[in-house]
């Protein structure tokens, strides 16, 4: 029996039953649709968190304050809330370290700023000049604070583009206005340039002001009086230097701290690669939670496909007899109902990867970012293939051990 | 030439064994019309499987063309069928929903010859069988009976058999339908083809040349038809 002729037989044979064959394809379109669809998501929720971390600088390590933890039912508050890392520590670490591009220590926190009538609750960072070459930032217009600002506590901030929008309106110039955060008047001197990002993260909606005009002005002194910074950035000078970096800043700290172990330490040094590791490793954890959902649906779609093929053997048991008796053999019958299932999946899985691709589409539409990458695509149509050799074999090795003679009699 | 040497078929059950065919033996010679004839039970229709290599048989030899069918195995006897027999069912046996044309040609599917020269070749069976030109595109469920009965033999010619084994061909038609049909069996003998009937009415039986009558398992009678029935007309009737 030639090829061709196995697929018209089969072809004409899923003709005859429209309706259950699209009822039977349309479990594995669901199938093989929700598991693109998921992995889709859960691979662009990866990336984006991925990216979000890469762009809030590069090679970077980040010393965060902390409660220190001693025995007994001490808790750790919420990194950056507590009042332990100064402005003394930042300078000792810019003076310390070799091997590194830029110190930045940052003072943040969320005011509402106004500007002739309209208003923002949004987050002011106190920051010096090490803070772009840190954090990747470049400016659009103006320019960025500079030493004599930072030196001089000088009312001057800077707008991220979103804030700028904001309050000023898209498009617009607003080097020179003058906005109040927290009632205090700021001169805006430059706006950043857009780095994207959303949510919590959004790099674009916030405002940088010099570090000790924060300290004066806003945020004020800790309880013990001292100038203190909410975190530490450091940028090493490349990725190989990273870990010697990290151990010097680990060391300095303790030492200025009278620490000697930094898991009890009341601050906590991280590295870019564990944040992007950590984020890295929910979001995959994810994505086969959702990938593994997806999959149950396609079992599912299986066992349809199954269920439709031995009905389908049992009521074309005369045919099956018929063919039998002038001439199919065992393989004919088995290769023809196999392809019957085969072309089921595979078209079924053809419709789901578009079905699924749409679904990401409209996820994206409404703020999900998701990313279906060819190896998912190409793992779904081989899966749904699969799919129809493993649940069309039964159907199938039971059509083709009908014996012609009881086939035909068959009622 | 169709020889059956010494065949026994018993089917076995449990404990119970059933002997259906006992010590059955004849030779039917190319271009014979034959009837087997006998009632239900007589092991008629156990000849007719192992004749149309549906089955095997217990003991015995059954050969074919000069070949030991009894033997083979399953896909061997799947072969001999495409090559050698034609079947004509009772009941026709038709791929609903399926043109005149591709039921006939559906033997050669299996034999792996190509689109065009399947068309061809079930054109040629199909007006042999007597069907009009004009009924090649109809769907075989919108047939009468006997227009079924004669895409089945069509069916059957179609891959130029050794042997036409037809079941009851008449036993879903009306009289005036089956002497038709019969008439086309005469009409395909006298052209050559070596046929076999089997039937349990001596009516039918008598249109052909030779009638074998089987009970319970062994051969009561072979002989030829001395008052043989014989039909002039062979229109396609609607």
């Amino acid at each position: 029996m030639k090829t061709r002729d196995i697929f018209q037989e089969s072809y004409t044979a899923l003709a005859a039953n429209k309706v259950r064959t699209a009822l039977t394809m349309l479990g594995i379109v669901i199938g093989i649709g929700s598991v693109i669809a998921m992995v889709g998501i859960g691979q662009g929720a990866q990336g984006s968190i991925e990216a979000n971390i890469q762009s809030i600088g590069s090679n970077l390590i980040t010393v965060s304050s902390g409660v220190q933890r001693t025995t007994g039912a001490a808790v750790s508050g919420g990194l950056g809330s507590a009042q332990t890392l100064t402005q003394e520590d930042a300078d000792a670490l810019k003076e310390e370290l070799t091997n590194i591009k830029a110190v930045s220590p940052e003072l943040s926190r969320r005011y509402q700023v106004t500007a002739k009538g309209t208003n923002t609750n949004t987050q002011v960072i106190g920051a010096e000049t090490g803070y772009p070459t840190v954090r990747n930032l470049n400016i659009d217009s103006g320019s960025f604070l500079n030493d004599e600002q930072v030196k001089n506590a000088s009312k001057v901030a800077v707008l991220g583009p979103t804030t700028r929008d904001t309050l000023f309106g898209e498009g617009t110039d607003p080097i020179g206005q003058t906005i109040r955060i927290n009632g205090t008047q700021f001169k805006v001197i430059g706006v950043t340039q857009a780095k994207g990002g959303s949510g919590f993260t959004n790099q674009d909606d916030m405002i940088f002001v010099p570090i000790s005009a924060s300290q004066r002005y806003l945020v004020g002194l800790s309880a013990s009086g001292k100038a203190y910074v909410s975190s530490i950035a450091v940028s090493a000078e490349n990725p190989e230097v990273m870990t010697e970096v990290q151990n010097q800043v680990t060391q300095i700290m303790l030492q200025r701290h009278n620490m000697s172990d930094i898991a009890t330490a009341d601050f906590t040094v991280q590295n870019q690669s564990d944040l992007v590791s950590a984020a890295s490793s929910v979001t995959e954890t994810l994505t086969i939670l959702l990938a593994s959902i997806a999959g149950i649906s396609l079992l599912v779609g299986g066992i349809g496909i199954m269920n439709m093929m031995l009905t389908t053997v049992t009521e074309r048991t005369r045919e099956i007899g018929l063919r039998k008796a002038i001439g199919a053999t065992r393989s004919d019958i088995n290769f023809q109902f196999l392809t019957e299932a085969i072309i089921l999946t595979f078209v079924g899985g053809g419709i789901g990867v578009i079905f699924g691709w749409a679904v990401s589409l409209i996820a994206s539409n409404f703020g999900i970012t998701s990313q279906i990458d060819y190896t998912s695509v190409l793992l779904a149509f081989g899966v749904s293939a699969g799919i129809g050799v493993i649940f069309g074999y039964y159907p199938a090795r039971r059509a083709s051990r009908l014996n012609p003679i009881e086939a035909l009699r068959y009622e | 030439m169709i020889e059956c040497q010494n065949i026994y078929k018993t089917y076995v059950n449990g404990d119970v064994e059933t002997k259906v065919l006992k010590d059955v033996s004849f030779t039917i010679k190319d271009g014979e019309f034959v009837a087997i004839m006998g009632p239900s039970g007589s092991g008629k229709s156990t000849m007719m499987h192992i004749l149309g290599a549906l089955d095997t048989p217990s003991k015995g030899k059954y050969i074919l063309d000069g070949q030991d069918v009894s033997t083979l195995t399953d896909d061997e006897l799947a072969v001999i069928r495409r090559q050698k027999i034609g079947f004509v069912f009772q009941s026709f046996n038709l791929l609903p929903r399926a043109t005149v044309l591709r039921n006939v040609a559906l033997p050669l599917v299996y034999a792996g010859i190509d689109n065009m020269e399947r068309e061809e070749l079930a054109k040629k069976a199909s007006l042999q069988a007597g069907l009009d030109e004009s009924r090649f595109y109809h769907l075989s469920n919108q047939l009468s009976g006997g227009q079924m009965q004669r895409v089945a033999i069509a069916r059957a010619l179609v891959n130029n058999p050794t042997l036409l084994l037809a079941d009851e061909p008449t036993g879903n038609l009306d009289t005036k339908t089956g002497d038709i049909v019969l008439g086309t069996f005469q009409r395909l003998n006298d052209q050559g083809h070596t046929i076999i009937l089997i039937t349990h009415e001596p009516y039918v039986a008598r249109h052909a040349d030779r009638i074998i009558q089987i009970r319970d398992g062994q051969i009561l009678s072979d002989e030829e038809n001395k008052d043989k029935k014989i039909f002039n007309s062979d229109s396609d009737e609607n």
